[in-house]
């Protein structure tokens, strides 16, 4: 299949939803211009735990979407790469899934689902790499009882695009908690979404991204509190460095007038580090009952604090590492919740040597 | 032996209402193993005079001279006088969220040595360090004066102090804030200090209570961005009978 048929309305950049993104840059992902390969590159790393399956199945989606982007590749993808872990079972270590293949020249187009079914336990870090285009439309199940970390990292190579919508559906007493880290690429645009399915559902959407010259990384979520007695807590931390960085962070949260006792909050937090870059934050908190045990939000953006380097220097660290030092608190926070070292690690050097990239640009 | 010479400093800081001429010209030299109280009152110039010292960028050198065993100090970068042997107590330490204080020490050990200090021998200094000022061992892996009470920020300053072996320490209102008991730990520490280190000390204070604990050979009184009596202990006996009234009336 190469030829996307079906006609779908093309965003000229004036819609809300695109009216950040550098559509020109995407590779034709958003207007049918991009060849379709048949790359199927994600792939599991490591023998799977007893109890997990990773296959390629027909699935119908989990839930309706309205990007544009999204609904391309329903059109286009022809099987669904499915993992999931079975009721009651409990993995202790990280499944890891990768990349096995990318390319600028054409397109992939993924669909991917996670299930996790009753009371099953589990951690899932995919590491997104290579040079690519990718568009991919990934659904998560979280069945009553169960929990889920989903720590996703973009630490793709410099000219990828990669446009997704990372939806999670969690039901009843379910807890689900995202990690995105955004590293890498020359434009990322993801759409982390939840919708709870039953009271005593909560997710934690977490997430950190750094850019740097020319490049856009774009978070937009949307949180869907359409039922009783459901938690949510957003908090994204970003920081920028060098010409044309620009980042955007959208926080929409809907409560709907049946949720009552919901409790979120959400918070991002971004950290301009060179003159030239641009964050753009954006919470929006949308509130249809009264009956609810709290709704918050906050955004800041901020240069270097003076003061937290001064005192840093006044004990004889230089001012690069003063700022490294400053950076990787600033991060630590989100990134220690990863909870796997080996990746933490990976992700504070990569941070490292973003910030001493942009240091020497100017 | 060293020697920090400061001559006829002025120093101005930028308000919204313009520049402010906050010091008018101090002089003070002090040599390894001297404490020197400054005292005197709300706004007379005290923090500034540390500050100024440390190299805090909002503070403008508008004349005079500090020089380090005659190299002068006002050239360096903060990191730099760190490096020549200055050490300031900060009156309110900041918060730096996310880098432990085990990190930190480390990162400023090494700034200063020049070389990362040897695993073994490191951990059992901070452990010692940390005991001697009272402090539960998990402190080490707590952020960097987040969440520290008062006294525990102060306790985390001394700490500093006694393991990063400065020649010369300024110390302003390190007495600020802490009860009885903290005031003489933290004192404890500073007299070990001195001890260990010939250290010379600069005690930045408005009252005379850590006086008792930390002996002092010179006590010098600010008033409105200057040294306007010099003396010795006895000086002291007499600001906490007199008070400062005498120095700000005019």
């Amino acid at each position: 299949m190469s030829v996307l048929t079906t006609n779908y309305l093309t965003p000229t950049g004036r819609e809300e939803a695109w009216r950040f993104t550098p559509l020109k840059r995407l590779r034709g992902l958003h207007d049918g211009v991009a060849v379709q390969s048949d790359r199927e590159s994600l792939i599991t790393k490591g023998a799977l735990p007893s109890g997990v399956t990773f296959t390629r199945e027909n699935l119908e989606p989990l839930a309706s979407s309205d990007d544009v982007i999204i609904e391309r590749v329903r059109g286009a993808a022809t099987s669904v790469a499915h993992l999931a872990i079975a009721a009651n079972t409990e993995v202790a270590e990280p499944i890891f899934l990768g990349r096995s293949a990318g390319a600028l020249d054409t397109a992939e187009f993924s669909r991917v689902r996670i299930t996790l079914g009753t009371h099953a336990v589990a951690t899932v870090i995919v590491e997104n790499t290579t040079d690519t285009v990718l568009a991919e439309d990934l659904e998560i199940y979280c069945a009553p009882g169960s929990n889920l970390k989903f720590v996703t990292l973009q630490e793709f190579e410099s000219k990828s695009v990669y446009t997704a919508r990372h939806h999670a559906v969690v039901d009843k007493d379910a807890t689900f908690k995202s990690i995105t880290v955004t590293v890498g690429g020359d434009v990322v645009r993801i759409l982390p979404t939840v919708e709870f399915k039953a009271p005593g559902a909560s997710a934690d959407l977490l997430g950190v991204y750094f850019a740097t010259a020319g490049q856009f990384f774009e978070h937009r979520m949307h949180v869907d509190h359409a039922v009783p007695h459901a938690k949510s807590n957003v908090n994204y931390k970003g920081a920028l460095a060098g010409k044309d960085a620009h980042t955007v962070w959208i926080g929409d949260v809907l409560i709907r007038a049946a949720a009552e006792g919901t409790d979120t909050y959400e918070l991002n937090r971004n950290l301009l580090l060179s003159d030239g870059a641009r964050a753009d934050s954006v919470p929006n908190l949308e509130i249809e009952t009264g009956e609810i045990i709290g709704a918050g939000h906050a955004s800041t953006t901020g240069r270097f604090d003076d003061e937290q380097l001064f005192y840093l220097m006044s004990r004889g660290i230089a001012m690069a590492d003063a700022r490294r030092l400053v950076v990787r608190g600033f991060f630590n926070e989100i990134v220690s919740e990863i909870g796997n070292e080996e990746v933490q690690n990976r992700i504070m050097d990569r941070i490292d040597a973003e910030l001493e990239k942009a240091a020497h640009n100017g | 032996m060293s020697t920090l010479e400061i001559r006829n400093l002025q120093v101005s800081v930028d308000t919204d209402n313009g520049t402010v001429e906050i010091l008018k010209g101090v002089d003070l030299t002090i040599k390894s193993g001297e404490t020197h109280a400054i005292m005197g009152p709300n706004g007379s110039g005290k923090s500034t005079l540390a500050y100024s010292i440390a190299g805090h960028p909002k503070y403008t050198i508008t004349g005079g001279s500090v020089t380090l065993d005659g190299v002068d100090v006002l050239e360096m970068t903060v990191d730099e006088r760190a490096k020549a042997g200055l050490f300031l107590a900060m009156q309110y330490p900041v918060e730096v969220p996310g880098v432990s204080v085990s990190n930190f020490l480390r990162t400023a050990a090494t700034a200063l040595r020049g070389e990362a200090p040897k695993l073994r021998t490191w951990v059992g200094e901070v452990k010692d360090a940390m005991e001697a000022l009272n402090m539960d061992p998990s402190f080490a892996t707590r952020n960097v004066n987040e969440g520290f009470s008062g006294g525990e920020k102060k306790r985390h300053e001394i700490m500093q102090l006694e393991l990063l072996k400065p020649k010369m320490a300024i110390l302003d209102e390190t007495d600020s804030g802490l009860d009885v008991d903290a005031l003489r730990i933290v004192s404890e520490g500073v007299n070990r200090a001195k001890a260990a280190n010939n250290l010379g000390v600069i005690l930045i204070t408005h009252y005379t209570r850590i006086l008792r604990y930390i002996q002092p050979d010179f006590v010098h009184v600010f008033a409105n961005g200057r040294v306007v009596e010099q003396g010795g202990p006895e000086l002291a006996e007499k600001l906490e009978a007199n008070g400062y009234a005498d120095y700000v009336s005019k």
